[in-house]
């Protein structure tokens, strides 16, 4: 049934039989998926490598081969390659931002704590001081010098 | 080098190692695992016609690219480098989620109204304060600290101010 062929076999010009390893993975209606895969790794590779694995994984595994052929196909340097030393320095940017703003919160919280225990607890001693060494009238520095009063 | 001794690829392919063979520079003789790896995944003339399609300078990083999905490939044979790349976006992505949080408990902070206490509790706390505290003051200040408390009373400080 010629006009059955998959993408694999009507690329390789030969009969696609039933038991066609590639057929449920490079279907006829996508040309494109197979010739991708054809170009990095090779038709025989392709059959080689889906033959080692259980069926239930070789729709997976046809899947991230068409990903990285398209990889490469970009990129003929450094194919997925390229995008995980990319992620790697996403992660690290992301990560040294992180730890600025923990330590940014940390900072935040210890002077909102400062501040309490200034505000509740003002400094007697000096209040002490200041009234037996000029009689003066007791005044609260925080307050009255900042002008609540 | 062709001449003496064959590179890995051309003792591997069981042929004459030539003089410009295009794999010689990248796979030693004193690493055959490496073309191994290669050869199983990409195939020999594939990994031909990617270098020669390359300018020189870039030949060596693309190897080792090819070299590293190769053997990302034998180790995972359904997944590849897919594998890691799907591990390093999940990261990305729980790493920006805790960022967002990060940031959003800074703009809570800014927002809180700075801490305040009413002047009853502020004189409440003054009085106990002094009744707590032992201060070995000389008998001729006793009677300042009496003054003090006594001036702690909120009406001689504030006088006209609080209403």
């Amino acid at each position: 049934m010629s006009s059955g062929r998959c993408a694999a076999c009507r690329y390789l010009r030969r009969k696609c039989t039933q038991g066609c390893i590639l057929s449920p993975y490079f279907p006829s209606n996508n040309p494109q998926r197979f010739v991708s895969v054809h170009r990095i790794y090779g038709a025989s590779n392709v059959t080689k490598l889906l033959q080692l694995l259980p069926t239930h994984l070789r729709a997976e595994a046809a899947d991230s081969l068409y990903f990285e052929a398209q990889c490469r196909l970009e990129d003929p340097v450094y194919g997925c390659v390229g995008l995980i030393f990319m992620l790697q320095q996403h992660i690290n940017a992301v990560e040294s931002q992180l730890v600025k703003t923990q330590a940014e919160i940390a900072v935040m919280k210890s002077q909102g704590q400062n501040r309490e225990t200034q505000q509740a607890e003002p400094d007697f001693n000096n209040l002490l001081l200041r009234q037996s060494d000029n009689e003066a009238p007791l005044s609260f520095p925080n307050q009255v010098s900042s002008g609540f009063i | 080098m062709g001449g003496n001794s064959p590179c890995a690829s051309c003792k591997l392919l069981r042929r004459r190692c030539a003089k410009d063979c295009i794999f010689a520079p990248y796979f030693p003789s004193d690493d055959p695992h490496k073309f191994a790896m290669v050869h199983k995944v990409f195939g020999a003339s594939n990994v031909s016609k990617m270098l020669q399609e390359l300018p020189v300078q870039q030949r060596a990083d693309a190897v080792s690219s090819l070299v590293y999905e190769a053997n990302a490939r034998v180790r995972d044979p359904v997944y590849g480098c897919v594998g890691a790349i799907s591990y390093l976006q999940n990261q990305v992505s729980q790493l920006q989620m805790q960022l967002a949080m990060a940031q959003a408990e800074i703009v809570c902070i800014q927002m809180q109204p700075a801490p305040q206490i009413s002047l009853d509790q502020m004189v409440d706390d003054k009085s106990s304060f002094l009744h707590n505290h032992h201060f070995n003051f000389a008998s001729s200040s006793l009677s300042t600290n009496v003054n003090i408390c006594d001036s702690l009373n909120r009406d001689n400080i504030f006088g006209d101010i609080i209403s």
